[in-house]
């Protein structure tokens, strides 16, 4: 199982650098909608520390919610923003694709490296999930700031509620499922509500590229 | 008790939000903004006198600094009620749909998470305040104000992703063996000696990235120039003197967690540090400042830096920020609201195109005038007394160096703030006013009872409120 | 004797099915593309028309053009002499000789690059500058993925990265070593340009990198360049071979037989591989190479928690 559960982890972080390198969006838009779905097998694999009837029901909703929240329900908004709009791909990042990737592979490496310095309470848990969450999360900030697509940064944003998603799994056992619920629910409703502006600038500007977006500043 | 009160509280408003939203064409859709905001503060006034306990199993509770944030917010939304009557009257071709049904959202959100135990559950509706807020951003429906909505969505969201990663590494330092594993707030503080103490301190190091974003502090604040510069008066009062609240409440609770995890000095230090700098930002990005919003939109980067700073520095400061916190959100509705009447009046924000807003407006011009001179601590406004406690925190915990620091850089703001309000209020205005959008009692009454408010506090605090904020003060006692 | 035999069997078996290996590629491609294509030994029968013919030299060349193949030739078959086929031991095994095959082989396309840029041409002098450009980035790449074998093994040889215990080191370090393979592979593909990274049958010198470098290479001269080119593919393919098929036998004859069969299993992937995968555009090879040093880099980082 822990096997299983390390590739899942590997999976995880190939998926993000997956992102970092591609110009085509909607490859993109599929690539987080995959690892979404990935991420939702995680609450299956992971051992669960207080077994029960009740933590069964608990992990199976949460894997199901994830599932149809993260691998169908966003990516068919950001589509569907993206349908109004004829862009297809994504000009060169702010970065550039060689440096973001050089990039997001040392934050790769750095997290990697160094999360033994936040040991795991329970040790039982996989070695790689601190890791994996973090390389996310940093892979997720690296896109926000340094692409020019409305609709990139938004998946930057998806990387990094993945992220921390990872690690939500991980408090299942004394997390209420309301709370869990709560944040799948706000993650939805925070994409549709970028969709809904990504569709008015698409009208307002004719255009996603937010090097538009620059007229307010000091 | 308090789950009864919740139905005049969060349940009321939900339902006045889904009635605007649903309501296709309706004159009196304004007027449900004034139902909700009279039940909210009746049920406000109601919870001072009774001060009932926890309900939904310890989820909501009632504490001194929630008290203390809920009425500010109460208040400035009552003001704000009233002034959107007349504000939307001076817009009739726009749908005011979304914009009232978000505002009453807000309420409920601004009230859920000022009563919130649980950090998981505070965190959600934190994500929720800024969902609301988007599309109130975006009600002129023009270029600029997109781009605003556009950032404060990016940055705010992401910040809010960075505090929910902070909020489940607090979860994970609770999660060991003895650990108390649960979010809720008292039992975390309870426990304060078995969490992990990396985790905690990762998890502060997030929780004031994520929540200092949705505070505005620096270097985080990056979305509240243009957040306020391009959002209508009202939402600027209610995200100065609401929202930006609630982010300090939750910054807050988790420097209570810190302190009773050990962690204390860490995050007091990173307070203390991110409130200076926010201060300094705030300064040199007033120097010539042309947009008199957006110079408001640094003030309350400022504020925020000084609350963050009053509870950096913890004991009799601690109270005093949260003092502080109140005058500032009454005081921010002063500023912002009749910032609002003057760029209606003047149809520009450009200070070097608006000039004798006295004479224009006979009273928005020197409330604004009055509003700045509270908001930069003159007495015998409430800020000055709130200000000069957190100095005097300082200078008695032998901070030579923050206290000049301190004053230095309010000084700096009076002198860069103040001539840009001299020279808007002062003068004579150039153009001769349009009809249609001078003062009338709607949009001018509610930033001068705000005032009022402000002054009388400043003259007297009833005993009652002050024992609110030493109660406050000792969540986070240093 | 069947210890000579075990290691010198399989060197002549890299020296004389190389071209083999070209052809069953070549085969595969047709057979995707609906047809029969040629046979598979054609390789050999245009190596030996080659050699029949006269080579011409023009006269802007010196002995550089002429040196450029053989060197290159000699090159690739020294590396070949480190390597470990399926199993086997190498020739000449000795601590550190990775790095030395890498150095061969870069030793071989310098060569080759010499040779093109005395020709006075400008097609082979972009071709050259192209080349020498993408190897620049895949060198990065093939040295991550053998440090990372080196990790995985604690073996400083290629015949002790490759000679047994592999089973186990893929159950044990599984997500790192399939890292690895697959950095490899697309190495492989830009080292010896193939599809995504050049195209072997186009005729528009623009497009080429690898072909445009020995345009006036002819007669025996190209032979022994096509050859060393075939060389060099098998090489690659040994690696990822018995980096993926990597299975303990107690008898020399067993492990060959599996490395011959999964040197065949790589012709048809390649084959796959360029029927099915368009060329990239130029300035996306260096972020397809980075993106190979990033998955090696990964693999390592995993290596050493």
């Amino acid at each position: 199982m822990t096997y299983w559960t390390g590739l899942v982890f590997v999976l995880v972080v190939v998926l993000d650098l997956l992102v970092l390198a591609s110009s085509r969006l909607r490859g993109a838009i599929r690539t987080v909608a995959f690892q979404g779905a990935v991420l939702a097998l995680l609450p299956l694999l992971l051992p669960a520390p207080a077994a029960g009837e009740h933590r069964v029901v608990h992990m199976v909703a949460l894997a199901v919610g994830a599932l149809v929240v993260k691998g169908f329900l966003i990516p068919g908004m950001m589509l569907w923003a993206m349908r109004e709009a004829a862009i297809r791909r994504e000009v060169e990042p702010i970065v550039g694709f060689v440096p973001s990737l050089v990039l997001g592979a040392l934050g790769v490496a750095a997290a990697f490296t160094f999360s033994g310095a936040l040991p795991l309470p329970a040790p039982e848990l996989h070695p790689l999930l601190v890791p994996t969450s973090l390389s996310t999360v940093w892979t997720g900030l690296l896109l926000v700031v340094s692409r020019r697509k409305a609709v990139a940064q938004v998946l930057g944003f998806l990387l990094v509620e993945n992220g921390v998603f990872v690690f939500g799994v991980l408090l299942s056992g004394f997390m209420p499922l309301m709370v869990e619920a709560g944040v799948l629910l706000d993650l939805l409703a925070a994409t549709f509500v970028m969709g809904i502006v990504i569709f008015h600038i698409n009208r307002e500007f004719a255009s996603l590229d937010t090097g538009r977006l620059t007229s307010l500043r000091d | 008790m308090l789950l009864l009160a919740l139905l005049p509280l969060v349940l009321a408003p939900l339902a006045l939000a889904a009635l605007a939203l649903a309501v296709p064409r309706a004159r009196w859709r304004p007027r449900l903004l004034l139902v909700g905001a009279g039940l909210h503060a009746a049920a406000v006034a109601a919870l001072w006198a009774l001060r009932p306990g926890p309900t939904l199993s310890g989820w909501l509770a009632l504490d001194a600094a929630g008290l203390l944030t809920l009425s500010t917010a109460s208040a400035v939304f009552l003001a704000s009620a009233v002034y959107v009557q007349g504000y939307l009257a001076t817009h009739p071709e726009r749908d005011d749909r979304v914009f009232v049904g978000s505002l009453l959202a807000l309420l409920a959100a601004m009230t859920g998470a000022a009563l919130a135990q649980n950090l998981g559950l505070l965190w959600v509706i934190i994500e929720l305040t800024t969902l609301a807020t988007a599309p109130l951003i975006y009600f002129r429906h023009d270029a600029l104000s997109l781009e605003a909505t556009w950032k404060y969505l990016m940055v705010c969201s992401l910040g809010i992703a960075l505090a929910l990663l902070g909020t489940f590494f607090l979860a994970f330092s609770s999660a060991g063996p003895g650990g108390p594993q649960t979010l809720l707030l008292p039992d975390l503080i309870a426990a304060g000696d078995r969490l992990s103490r990396p985790w905690v301190r990762a998890a502060f190091a997030f929780l004031l990235a994520g929540y200092g974003t949705k505070m505005g502090l620096a270097p985080f604040h990056a979305w509240k120039p243009d957040a306020y510069g391009e959002a209508p008066g009202v939402l600027g009062a209610l995200l100065a003197g609401g929202v930006t609240n609630i982010a300090f409440l939750a910054l807050v609770r988790a420097t209570s967690v810190c302190q009773a995890a050990g962690e204390g000095p860490f995050a007091r230090s990173a307070l203390l540090g991110v409130g200076l700098l926010s201060m300094g930002v705030a300064a040199v990005f007033m120097v010539g400042q042309r947009d008199f919003k957006r110079l408001l939109a640094y003030s309350s980067v400022e504020h925020m830096g000084i609350l963050a700073l009053g509870v950096g520095l913890g004991g009799a400061a601690a109270a005093g920020a949260f003092f502080h916190m109140v005058n500032n959100g009454l005081t921010k509705g002063v500023l912002f609201l009749t910032a609002g009447n003057i760029h209606r009046a003047y149809g520009t924000k450009d200070t070097d195109r608006v000039r004798g807003a006295a004479r224009r407006l006979p009273l928005s011009g020197p409330l604004f005038l009055l509003g700045f001179l509270a908001v930069t601590g003159s007495p015998p406004f409430a800020p000055f007394f709130s200000e000069f406690a957190i100095l005097s925190g300082a200078l008695g915990g032998g901070r030579w160096l923050v206290a000049a620091a301190y004053l230095a850089l309010l000084a700096l703001i009076f002198v860069t703030m103040g001539s840009t309000v001299l020279r808007i209020v002062q003068g004579e205005p150039r153009q001769p006013a349009e009809p249609g959008f001078g003062d009338v009692a709607t949009t001018a009454g509610p930033p001068l009872l705000l005032l009022l408010a402000v002054l009388a506090l400043g003259l007297w605090v009833p005993r009652g409120l002050l024992d609110l904020f030493d109660a406050a003060a000792a969540l986070v006692r240093g | 004797m069947t210890r000579l035999a075990a290691a010198v069997l399989p060197f002549l078996a890299f020296l004389g099915l190389s071209p083999l290996l070209l052809g069953a590629v070549t085969r595969v491609k047709s057979l995707f593309a609906g047809r029969t294509g040629a046979p598979l030994l054609q390789p050999y029968h245009d190596l030996r028309r080659l050699l029949g013919k006269q080579p011409v030299y023009s006269r802007t060349t010196t002995w550089v053009f002429r040196a450029g193949p053989l060197v290159g030739l000699g090159a690739v078959v020294a590396a070949g002499l480190l390597m470990s086929f399926g199993g086997a031991p190498a020739l000449l095994p000795f601590p550190g000789d990775f790095i030395l095959f890498a150095s061969l082989l870069g030793l071989s396309r310098f060569a080759t690059a010499l040779a093109a840029l005395d020709t006075g041409s400008s097609f082979e002098g972009m071709g050259a500058a192209r080349e020498v450009t993408f190897a620049a980035f895949a060198e990065p790449a093939l040295f991550l993925c053998l440090v990372a074998l080196v990790r995985a093994t604690g073996s400083l040889s290629l015949s002790g990265m490759l000679r047994e215990g592999l089973p186990e080191l893929w159950r044990a370090q599984g997500p790192a070593l399939l890292l690895a393979a697959t950095a490899l592979v697309v190495v492989a593909l830009a080292e010896n340009a193939r599809i995504p990274v050049d195209d072997p049958t186009t005729h528009l010198e623009l497009t080429m990198i690898h072909e445009v470098m020995v345009l006036d290479h002819s007669g025996p001269d190209l032979a022994v360049i096509h050859y060393a080119a075939s060389l060099k593919l098998f090489l690659f393919g040994a690696l990822v071979v018995r980096l993926a098929l990597g299975f303990p036998f107690s008898s020399p004859w067993p492990s060959l037989g599996v490395f011959l069969g999964g040197m065949a299993l790589f012709a048809t992937a390649l084959g796959a591989i360029e029927s099915t995968m368009a060329r990239l555009r130029l300035d996306r090879v260096p972020q397809l190479l980075v993106a190979a040093s990033v998955l090696a880099l990964f693999a390592l980082v995993l290596l050493l928690r």
